[in-house]
């Protein structure tokens, strides 16, 4: 008999988390306990705190604590020229930096005006969409090592992830800090037989996808843990501003490649997969499907490729002074919109510089998902939100 | 059948550790000190300065412009500037950097300052095994340490060394050019 999600108990179900909690809350049902989940737990992905008041193993009250690397981001991009910022962006979310660059990258141009030239649109599709790749399938080996699968899915995943990294080696120099966008344009072109390569990779990606899946799916303890876990219901999402894999989970259809279609994004055949119930589980198949789009995305991308330059004419390195305004750019990045904010008064450095991190505001719903839920759930739940903590407390 | 989803991805494990006795590419990990993967051509660690000639201190391409000390996203390039002035590559007097110092614990490996730089004067190194057990002075790298020959960069980078001698002979050979015509107007 395969355990179906339905057999699982849906405390949401009936009543929700917060009714739940504050019913068994009262004092005559004995002492609450405060735990301190974090800062250093290797299930908090980094330095978060969850301060949780347990009753027994149910959990009552959750409040995150975050500020633990906090490093000023914001605030030192306001006193450096638009080009310094670039590698800092690179360190917001360290999974992704050429998502990072390239949000950061499409506001300056934005507030500057500059035009991108086709070959480069398509380098940043392409270095983006391998991005995703990358950040998904580790982001699904973090979340099984969380539940206890220590290691292989893990290990296989970053197998796959090296591959992508030492294509970005070979373009940009680093492995993670790629600090490869300009704006109006890339850094330097693709090395010789980088396309090539990047062909093979992509062609030999759904054969991982493929291996990950059988490992994976309809395997019992996967099922158990994660279906019907971390509820999100619909209008919370919305009404709480989630973005990216967590508000598709719980089926809004809103990606902004389709809403915005920044870049060149508007060419591609994708589809974008949509959840039903919003669990763990369905979050957790949000991104393996979305990595086969991705793959789909990339050999169009790969396909096409044409020559030319690769940053507009116009565009000066050093100096750069937009005149003053406002802009505000954002992409999909894996984790969700990401966001800049700029405004210029005509001088070199931005006058404000606001980050609009997926991270921090997926975070925000983390207690309405692990009410009523075990600590051990709270882990897995906390697992599938996706968070780099570099970019949840810039 | 409850576990079949278990029996099956045990399976796939199984496949893969077998699979790495036949299959190269099953078996990834470089057992590292003693095998080294090549590194790219792009890669990039700490910033070092250029000298053309064999004398490491007038050869030294940089002229203390401070381009790279304003741009450094940590502020982790300090120079101090010359009083007086030396011929530079196509004989014009330049001022050159008293001191040039780059506290590595603080560079995070941009290359902002390889690509503001309009002398090709600071490139940037491949080297990473660099611990010291001197954590102020082991790390705070002075003119000396950081100035390497052109043809260390032709080792590390050759394609991009190449590109870089061809524009600046192109340069030197503008600015002969231009006194030349110069004085072939004013005869």
């Amino acid at each position: 008999m395969m355990l179906e999600a339905a057999s699982i108990e849906r405390t949401t179900e009936e009543r929700t988390p917060v009714e739940a909690a504050e019913l068994s809350a009262s004092p005559e049902n004995g002492q609450l306990l405060e735990l301190s989940m974090g800062p250093h737990h290797p299930s908090t992905h980094g330095v978060f705190r969850m301060n949780v008041q347990l009753e027994g193993e149910r959990v009552m009250r959750l409040k995150p604590v975050f500020g633990y690397l906090h490093r000023n981001h914001e605030q030192i991009a306001e006193k450096v020229s638009y080009l310094a910022s670039i590698p800092y962006t690179d360190r917001l979310d360290y999974l992704c930096s050429m998502t990072n660059n390239w949000a950061y990258a499409l506001t300056v141009e934005k507030l500057a005006g500059l035009a991108v030239p086709e070959r480069a649109e398509y380098i940043r599709v392409i270095t983006a969409e391998l991005t995703r790749l990358q950040n998904h399938a580790s982001l699904i080996g973090f979340l099984l090592q969380d539940m206890g699968a220590s290691g292989t899915p893990l290990m296989y995943a970053f197998r796959e992830r090296e591959k992508i990294l030492d294509l970005f080696e070979s373009l940009s120099g680093a492995r993670m800090m790629c600090n490869y966008m300009r704006f109006g344009g890339v850094r330097v072109d693709l090395p010789p037989q980088w396309v090539e390569r990047a062909q093979a990779l992509v062609g030999g990606f759904p054969r991982f996808l493929d291996e990950f899946e059988r490992l994976l799916m309809g395997n019992e303890i996967l099922m158990g843990r994660t279906q019907g876990v971390g509820v999100l219901p619909r209008e919370l999402a919305i009404n709480a501003g989630i973005t990216g894999p967590m508000l598709r989970a719980s089926g809004v259809n809103y990606d902004i490649r389709k809403v915005d279609g920044y870049g060149i994004y508007g060419r591609f055949k994708f589809r974008v997969p949509l959840g039903e119930h919003g669990d763990v589980y369905d979050r957790y198949m949000m991104r393996v499907l979305e990595m086969r789009e991705s793959v789909g995305i990339l050999k169009q991308a790969l396909g096409e490729i044409p020559g030319g330059p690769i940053i507009d004419a116009k565009a000066r390195l050093r100096g750069l002074r937009p005149k003053a305004g406002e802009a505000y750019g954002r992409i999909e990045s894996p984790k969700g919109e990401l966001g800049f904010f700029l405004i210029s008064d005509g001088s070199t450095n931005p006058y404000r510089y606001r980050v609009r991190p997926p991270s921090l505001i997926n975070l925000t719903v983390l207690e309405d998902m692990c009410l009523g839920r075990n600590v051990a759930d709270v882990v897995v739940i906390l697992g599938s939100v996706d968070i780099v903590l570099g970019e949840v407390d810039r | 059948m409850l576990g079949e989803g278990i029996v099956k991805g045990m399976a796939e494990t199984a496949r893969n550790f077998f699979g790495s006795f036949v299959d190269r590419s099953r078996l990834t990990t470089a057992q590292f000190p003693e095998e080294r993967l090549p590194q790219p051509e792009a890669t990039r660690v700490f910033p070092f300065l250029i000298y053309d000639t064999e004398d490491r201190e007038k050869g030294l391409r940089c002229v203390a412009c401070k381009i790279c000390e304003a741009e450094c996203p940590p502020k982790c390039i300090y120079i101090e500037k010359s009083t007086d002035k030396k011929p530079d590559y196509a004989g014009k007097p330049q001022f050159y950097p008293q001191v040039f110092d780059i506290d590595v614990s603080v560079c995070m490996s941009c290359q902002i300052c390889v690509e503001v730089c309009p002398f090709e004067a600071i490139k940037m190194d491949t080297a990473f095994e660099l611990s010291t057990d001197d954590r102020f002075g082991g790390l705070l790298w002075q003119k000396d340490r950081l100035s390497r020959p052109n043809e260390y960069y032709h080792s590390i980078h050759p394609t991009e060394a190449a590109e870089v001698d061809r524009a600046l002979a192109e340069k030197k050979a503008k600015a002969e050019a231009k006194p030349a015509a110069g004085a072939a107007a004013a005869r």
